[in-house]
């Protein structure tokens, strides 16, 4: 994350987005509540992550704030627009990469950003000197008289990452920004999201529902599950408050309530055959939870990670795979039919 | 003025799109000639003058299925976030679906033209003033048929869907419109039909203009065509209003 926007927002703190008792229930899929009743504000220059898992309502907030989908109830306010009665000028507030591809693929690279300019009003002069600047910002200079077609999934995000900044806002919106992309790539759009932060100084919120991401990029997280916000705080200080390393041990009979007795371990879940325990001082006392938890056929020992705070705060495993599908299988099922 | 540049936004996709992708400029000059010189021949053979009597439908009916099919686009780009991205624009919804019905509409009269290319083959000598005067008339029709395809467009979430829809639509407008046969002496059932069908004055008109022989005044006809295309761009408004998108 960036220098700068850490300390925008112990100089500046003002809320750039105030979300207020927002809630979304879709009536035509037997009333599932998607999200429920969340409020929190964002500062300027912050990047701000939604982390949880497929489904548990972070995409849907996203779109009730890009005013995309309408709230069942409550409100929010973005860059001092409400999202309800000023949506026009929320819109102008606002960039978003949309988590599918979004760009048309028999257009070229820069027929989709100059597309996008028109779209936002920008007069020729100044559509063509953004783009020449946005394509720079990713390195898609090159490439950009190739029809997108042709680009790879990562170029392809890399462009949509410009078009998202191309009209100036003073937000932008990520939903789930590396989703399908291999881990190389993934790479690369985190250092390119770094590389605008920091450039554009542009507030953020990004949708994640990996673990590593969140870590990365955020300034600050909310975990989200079930449409409802678990916890709120900066990454690290989440790590922290687990108080200590994470011991795994693979163990069909573990002796918890030994395991319960000794100080220095903060936490225990348990999941199949599973336990984990968050120990203080790990290193030092390993060897005597070894000695009391009974015959281990595995063990191994890091520091905590944000899947370990999700962890502990909802008491699942955080899934990575799901139901949405990948980006590439998206763009395949698109192509085989048009 | 930004709705004017979003207007030509969307204009300029569509249009480049419709360049870009040669097989759909193909296969509509395709199919109409099919009819013209196999089907009119055919029949032709039997029924002297047929291939030149239906010249004026194939146009209209090239047209209306193409214009008809072109909401299938809305499908697609609903399927990607590419809707997604043109709706969260500034750009209010009513713009956005005029710049896909005046899209749908250049796509379609290209199509048309290339028909008309083929008039000398068919004897019709075009004057200058006729030819102008098809395009207005194409022009205000085909507003009409794209919206309807718009309007199928932006209700359906699947292709198969938008097909079996369409095809409820299509060959009834078609077949009930005097495209292929006269309409002057049907049985009295399929007379009321056919006159409450809109694409009856508009195969009428564009066949006055070619080949002469229009059963309708031609101001009833434009009267009728105007009226339908209104009608068509005022619930296709709506319907862009009202589209729902999945979050």
């Amino acid at each position: 994350m960036s220098a700068y926007s850490k300390k925008t927002i112990r100089v500046i703190q003002i809320s750039i987005v105030k979300v207020k008792n927002l809630r979304k229930v879709f009536e035509d899929k037997e009333d599932i509540v998607a999200v429920d009743n969340i409020s929190f504000e964002i500062e300027e220059g912050e990047v701000f992550g939604l982390l949880g898992p497929n489904g548990a309502g972070k995409t849907t907030t996203l779109s009730m704030l890009a005013t995309l989908v309408k709230p069942t109830s409550g409100t929010a306010e973005i860059n001092g627009f409400d999202i309800l009665k000023e949506s026009h000028e929320v819109r102008k507030s606002i960039g978003i990469v949309f988590q599918n591809p979004s760009s048309d693929d028999l257009l070229t690279g820069y027929e989709n950003l100059e597309l996008h300019g028109l779209l936002y009003g920008l007069s020729k002069d100044i559509r063509e000197k953004r783009i020449k600047n946005v394509l720079d910002l990713v390195d898609m200079e090159e490439r950009k008289d190739d029809q997108v077609k042709k680009y790879s999934g990562g170029m392809r995000r890399r462009v949509e990452l410009a078009r998202g900044l191309l009209h100036d806002p003073k937000i932008l919106f990520l939903d789930e920004p590396t989703l399908g992309l291999d881990p190389q790539t993934r790479e690369h759009i985190w250092n390119y999201i770094e590389r605008l932060v920091e450039e554009k100084k542009v507030t953020v919120i990004l949708t994640t529902h990996y673990m590593d991401e969140a870590d990365r990029l955020c300034d600050r997280v909310a975990i989200i599950d079930f449409g409802k916000i678990v916890v709120l705080e900066t990454p690290e200080k989440l790590k922290r408050d687990l108080g200590g390393e994470i011991i795994r041990l693979k163990i069909k009979k573990p002796n918890l309530q030994k395991v319960k007795k000794l100080k220095y371990v903060e936490n225990i879940s348990k999941l199949n055959d599973t336990v984990s325990l968050t120990v203080r001082d790990a290193n030092r006392h390993l060897q005597e939870i070894l000695k009391v938890i009974g015959k281990v056929e595995s063990v191994e020992s890091r520091s905590p990670t944000l899947n370990d705070v999700f962890l502990h705060y909802t008491g699942r495993e955080f899934r990575e795979e799901g139901a949405e599908g990948g980006f590439w299988e998206r763009i395949a099922d698109y192509r085989s039919k048009r | 003025m930004s709705e004017l540049s979003g207007f030509y936004a969307i204009w300029k996709r569509e249009f480049k799109v419709f360049l870009r992708e040669k097989s759909r400029i193909f296969s509509s000059a395709f199919s109409p000639l099919l009819w013209l010189f196999v089907f009119g021949a055919g029949l032709g053979s039997e029924i002297s003058g047929y291939q030149n009597y239906i010249y004026p439908g194939v146009i209209v009916m090239t047209t209306l299925f193409s214009s008809i099919f072109y909401g299938a686009y809305v499908i697609w780009d609903k399927r990607l976030d590419f809707l997604k991205e043109v709706l969260v624009s500034p750009v209010k919804r009513s713009t956005i679906f005029f710049g896909k019905v005046i899209g749908g509409v250049t796509d379609a009269l290209i199509q048309g033209s290339i028909l008309l290319l083929f008039a000398p083959i068919f004897a019709v000598s075009l004057h200058l003033s006729y030819i102008v005067l098809i395009y207005i008339y194409l022009f205000v029709l085909l507003v009409g048929f794209v919206s309807i395809g718009l309007i199928i467009g932006s209700i359906m979430e699947s292709p198969e869907g938008f097909g079996l829809i369409t095809g409820f639509v299509n060959f009834p407008l078609l077949f009930l419109s005097g495209a292929l046969f006269q309409i002057k002496q049907l049985p009295g059932w399929l007379t009321i039909v056919t006159r409450i069908n809109p694409v009856t004055y508009g195969v009428d008109a564009i066949r006055g203009l070619t080949i002469g022989g229009n059963t309708f005044n031609l101001f009833l006809d434009f009267g009728i065509i105007t009226a339908f295309s209104f009608s068509m761009i005022f619930i296709g408004t709506y319907a862009f209003s009202r589209m729902k998108l999945k979050p």
